[in-house]
């Protein structure tokens, strides 16, 4: 709520809207309301995977296995509907299972104090390799799907799919649990510094713990959307996104050493890599240069963001007061 | 030795009490047997040299360790601190650089973290929080913004968060763990005045500090700790600072500076102008062979970052440097090195000693190009170069291969100080040696400089303490 | 208790001979496991002691194995490059289209060696210069390096490498070995002697430990790190010539995952993923360890992707099962 992280976000708003501008002044057809809204729909995954990767960020750990646990849960929720279960119960367990996949990452980071990039590449490839063993390697296509698992989250309610409605609900959620909620509060408090965390009475261990375990049911979450929304599951699919993840939260002011972030910052970190996502093929770019976008935009946000800290921040060296 | 009084003088019982407890680590044992009583509305300052076991008991009566044995009682019951928020529950707190140091929030939040007060739907009340922050900052005088991120405040205005705060969980006990130790000398009055209204509160309050003249102004009552053991206790009426230095390090110690005489040989360093943007402005002095410069100031005075840009970690805006007659610029800490100048810094454990290697390689560590043949390294050289400086320096360890962290921190400075001799160093730089050692150490430390200068080495003393 | 001592008392140089030490090391453990493997899949398929199949088995680790060297220098200096395999896949690219050009072999393998000198450098800026932390930043070089690949071949590939560039990834120097193998023999001996015998290595291992107290003795921490991370380039674009040479093409997903095994393989080596300690000796070792249980699966006609699940498990596990034992330990006493 201070000043700087309201002219950070405002800044990447206002760089939102001149990027939508320009883009709009060459093809006026990208900001009618029809493609504004398809925009943000495509962009919902990314929304709701960048908001529980920020509250891992926010604890000074990292979430690479997003994207294949976002698969995993695909591909589980494909599978029970080819065996006829109700949809109420399929989103569920696919959000149990993947708070159970965070939840393994949490435990390993908690209960053993591995690195969490360590655990989570770990996992990462062990989720995807489970993958292929429950799947033996094939494809569910869309003919194998019934209409009302696919057709729930592209459903119109009022103007928007259910699944912009969802990733409108995990921001408000998110909003909530960050700002007003005593393990919100924790995450900041834990990444921002562990050891005062301790003496404040705040496990730093479960802390972290519970923003994996947050971090997984929202892949689930998604597992579910993706699978629908698309129209199929396989071994690979989301491959690489969790780095459009990370990147998404980087731009959007996280610092990836924990403790500063916010909702509004992750939301609009992953608007404008929606944007761009979809106006490449608008402006007539091969899909092919996304990977290197993305990069750039990492490097060129986690650049920014050191340079704010620094600014912030002392420029001499001090030797800090220390306790030997 | 005073005896430990179970009740004080006006009849009233302890608030907090410790007895027989113990503690141990693997290899060490950090406390015996030991017993501390603390009285609402008193001040009881303990005292004792490092290792003496003062900060086990800190983070034991914050619920951070768990001891071996021994009983903690609260009014008289007895209880136990299973963890940090039990502690804190049971209403003692501690105020030191850790306790509650989150830069990102806002005052507010620094205060009520863990506790905040909750809506009827159980969420955080962000508007009661910043009135309750508001009350008790007026409460004990401040005006500090409940709004305000705590990175944007001094060390003073954070000490009276953690004050804040330690009110806001009604604490019953706070535990002072060296509060003056960044403070300006305003600031420090600031912070007496503040300890008064606690007592007046009805606190009880534990002290910790290694200066003497706070213990004599602010505390009722002391307690000695010597090697992880009680060595006694009473009230600060009947005792003198010598029986407590004495009951501290178990022997007299009569002189802390040995007497010299000057004999300053021909200018080693010589800095004229320097200036820095923000840290300081027109430094010049000179320095002779032999001679030991004291650089006096208070935290925050500039001192540390004139010595760190002689040293090449910051760069000067404007002035000379010459070494002898030779004018230098210093761009690295690898040219200072070369040019004879050395820097034991004031943070032992961070910029000091490599933890993790073992001794003789923390020593050659700068005297690599020597000890080593176009870039191969060669041990014995080594093992030589170490052995010759740790002996001179008395150094206690099992072997020159053991790992540095396992020494005691006196012992790492003697390891860090090596390290520099080995160099054949012609200006050495001591920020704040003393700090943070005991008065035992501290006179060995002088000793030392004194036969270092007398060797014609140029020594550069700084420190916030006026002998 | 300690009164004063006044005779100079002698502080011996070691407690324990090094070759105790030795023995009682991670890398004596791996070791073990070497053998032990070594014999369960000679017991497990007829195929396995052919000489000529153990000799296919080496490629399983010698390409990976080159990244991890410097990589196990990395990371013992506390910094990680995640990047290792989009500079493979950049710099086979990059010779792809030289190739196209018409560029002759030895133009080829200095233009593989160059990029990834070139990307090393790139990586070395962002981190040294611009004091960035080294895992962000090679998350984002790994998607820009690769994200280049990708812009200049989309879903094509470099087919048609000349016939002599084989010799790198296909030839062999006598009998069943091949010149990977003592490539990555002679490099394992470089490295050796670069991290445990030279005062560059013992810097490494300073800065690893504490990278202040390294600046405050005087070394130049960042031109240390930087002078690593131009390694791991040059390692991944050596890396890089010999993959194109074996595979004869180049496609964008080219190494796809390879970075996760060069840290897998550098943490079962011992190394400490938070930096300070590891071995070049350990590095080899594991990559043996590896190389023979891809080798055994592969003979048992495991899949691709369930031996990734054994990597991901063993990446956790190596880690996680000695912490667990201390715990133990620790509760029983």
């Amino acid at each position: 709520m201070t000043q700087l992280a309201k002219s950070r976000e405002a800044l990447l708003a206002l760089a939102i809207v001149v990027m939508t501008g320009l883009i709009a002044l060459r093809f006026p057809d990208f900001v009618t309301p029809s493609n504004l809204v398809g925009t943000f729909n495509d962009t919902s995954p990314l929304i709701i995977l960048a908001l529980g990767e920020m509250v891992v960020i926010l604890t000074k750990s990292i979430d690479l296995s997003v994207a294949a646990n976002l698969a995993l849960c695909g591909m589980v929720a494909a599978m029970m509907n080819e065996a006829g279960l109700p949809l109420p119960l399929i989103i569920l367990a696919a959000i149990m299972l993947g708070a159970v996949v965070g939840a393994i990452n949490g435990l390993l980071v908690w209960k053993l104090d591995i690195p969490s990039i360590v655990v989570t590449l770990g996992t990462m490839t062990i989720t995807r390799g489970v993958i292929f063993l429950i799947s033996g390697g094939a494809w569910i296509n869309d003919h194998q799907m019934s209409e009302l698992f696919k057709g729930f989250p592209r459903m119109s309610l009022i103007g928007l799919p259910v699944m912009s409605w969802i990733a409108i609900a995990v921001v408000v959620l998110l909003g909530v649990i960050v700002g007003r909620t005593a393990l919100g509060r924790a995450c900041f408090a834990v990444g921002g510094n562990p050891h005062a965390a301790v003496y404040t009475g705040i496990d730093v261990g479960r802390t972290q713990f519970l923003a994996f375990t947050l971090s997984g049911a929202l892949a689930g979450l998604t597992g579910y959307l993706w699978i629908a929304r698309y129209a199929v599951a396989y071994v690979d699919i989301a491959n690489g996104f969790e780095l459009d993840v990370v990147a998404a939260c980087v731009i959007g002011g996280i610092s990836i050493a924990g403790g500063i972030g916010s909702v509004s910052g992750a939301v609009l970190g992953a608007l404008f890599f929606g944007i761009i996502k979809n106006a490449l093929p608008v402006i007539g770019i091969s899909p092919f240069w996304q990977m290197a976008i993305s990069g750039t935009a990492i490097l060129i946000a986690v650049a920014v963001n050191a340079r704010e800290g620094r600014r912030a921040g002392r420029v001499i060296l001090r030797t800090a007061e220390t306790r030997s | 030795m005073s005896s430990v009084s179970a009740v004080s003088e006006h009849g009233a019982a302890p608030v907090l009490s410790l007895a027989g407890i113990s503690k141990s680590f693997p290899g060490v044992r950090a406390l015996h047997d030991v017993g501390l009583e603390l009285y609402p509305g008193q001040v009881t300052a303990l005292v004792g040299e490092n290792g003496a076991g003062k900060s086990t008991i800190v983070k034991i009566l914050t619920g951070i360790y768990q001891p071996d044995a021994g009983t903690i009682r609260v009014d008289g019951q007895e209880t136990r601190f299973p963890s940090a928020a039990a502690a804190s529950l049971a209403g003692v707190t501690a105020i030191h650089q850790e306790t509650v140091l989150f830069d990102e929030l806002t005052v507010a939040e620094n205060i009520y973290l863990g506790h905040a007060p909750r809506t009827r739907w159980g969420l955080i009340d962000w508007r009661a929080m910043r009135e309750g922050a508001k009350t008790l900052l007026e409460r004990i005088g401040s005006d500090l913004d409940p709004e305000v991120r705590l990175r944007d405040l001094g060390i003073a205005s954070k000490h009276l968060v953690a004050i804040a705060r330690a009110l806001s969980i009604d604490a019953r006990v706070v535990i002072m763990d060296e509060p003056t130790a960044a403070l300006s000398h305003k600031e420090i009055h600031e912070l007496y005045a503040l300890i008064e209204r606690l007592k007046a509160e009805g606190k009880a309050i534990l002290f910790i500090s290694h200066k003497f003249d706070e213990i004599f102004r602010i505390a009722d009552r002391w307690t000695v700790f010597r090697d992880g053991q009680l060595v006694g206790a009473g009230l600060m009426r009947d005792v003198r600072e010598a029986q407590l230095v004495r009951m501290m390090v178990g022997r007299q110690v009569d002189q802390i500076f040995p007497q010299r005489e000057p004999t300053a040989g021909p200018p080693v360093l010589t800095v004229a102008g320097y200036n820095h943007p923000t840290e300081f402005a027109d430094i010049s002095f000179t320095l002779h062979r032999g001679e030991i410069l004291g650089f006096y100031g208070l935290v925050g005075a500039g001192r540390s970052e004139v010595m760190q840009a002689l040293f090449g970690l910051t760069k000067p805006s404007k002035g000379a440097c010459r070494i002898g007659d030779r004018v230098v610029v210093i761009r690295s800490t690898a040219e200072a090195i070369q040019n004879g100048i050395v820097y034991v810094p004031e943070d032992r454990g961070r910029q000091g000693a490599v933890k993790g290697l073992p001794i003789f390689q923390n020593i050659t560590l700068p005297s690599l190009a020597k000890t080593s043949r176009r870039g191969f390294l060669r041990l014995a050289e080594e093992f030589k170069l170490a052995r010759a400086y740790t002996e001179r320096l008395d150094l206690r360890a099992t072997s020159l291969d053991q790992d540095v962290g396992l020494l005691s921190g006196g012992n790492q400075q003697k390891v860090v100080i090596a390290k520099w001799l080995a160099t054949r160093p012609r200006v050495i730089i001591l920020d704040e040696p003393t700090k943070g050692i005991d008065i035992g150490s501290k006179a060995a430390v002088h000793d030392f400089m004194a036969e270092l200068a007398a060797e014609g080495l140029a020594v550069i003393m700084v420190s916030s303490e006026i002998p | 208790m300690t009164s004063p001592t006044v005779v100079q008392r002698q502080i011996p140089d070691r407690l324990n001979s090094p070759l105790s030490r030795a023995l009682r090391s991670w890398e004596a453990l791996l070791v073990l496991v070497v053998i032990a493997i070594f014999i369960i899949n000679s017991f497990a398929s007829p195929y396995f002691l052919d000489p000529w199949n153990l000799s296919d088995a080496t490629y399983n680790f010698t390409e990976v194995g080159m990244i991890a060297f410097p990589m196990a220098m990395l990371i013992i200096a506390g910094e990680i490059d995640l990047s290792v395999a989009s500079i493979i896949a950049l710099s086979s690219t990059a010779m792809g289209y030289a190739m196209a050009q018409g560029a002759p072999v030895p133009v080829l393998v200095l233009i593989g060696i160059a990029v990834g000198l070139a990307c090393g450098a790139f990586n070395a800026m962002l981190v040294t210069r611009m004091g960035l932390p080294s895992i962000v930043v090679t998350i984002g070089t790994m998607s820009l390096f690769r994200g280049i690949s990708y812009i200049i071949l989309g879903d094509q590939a470099y087919t048609g490498y000349p016939a002599s560039f084989a010799y790198f990834g296909q030839g062999y120097i006598w009998w069943v070995f091949t010149f990977e193998l003592l490539l990555f023999v002679l490099l394992a001996g470089a490295f050796h002697v670069l991290l445990h015998r030279t005062s560059f290595g013992r810097m490494v291992y300073a800065i690893g430990n504490n990278p202040t107290a390294a600046l405050f003795s005087g070394i130049r921490v960042a031109r240390v790190k930087a002078i690593l991370f131009l390694l791991t380039g040059v390692m991944s674009g050596v890396a890089a010539v010999c993959l194109t040479s074996r595979l004869g093409s180049t496609r964008p997903s080219i190494a796809l995952g390879w970075e996760l095994q060069a840290v897998t393989m550098v943490v079962l080596g011992g190394t400490n993923i938070l930096g300070g300690s590891g071995t070049i000796p350990g590095v080899v070792l594991a990559a043996l360890v590896m190389g023979l249980v891809t080798f055994g699966f592969g003979l048992l006609n495991v899949p691709g992707i369930v031996m990734s699940i054994f990597i991901g498990l063993l990446l956790i596990g190596v880690i996680a099962l000695p912490r667990l034992w201390s715990r133990l330990q620790a509760r029983r006493s």
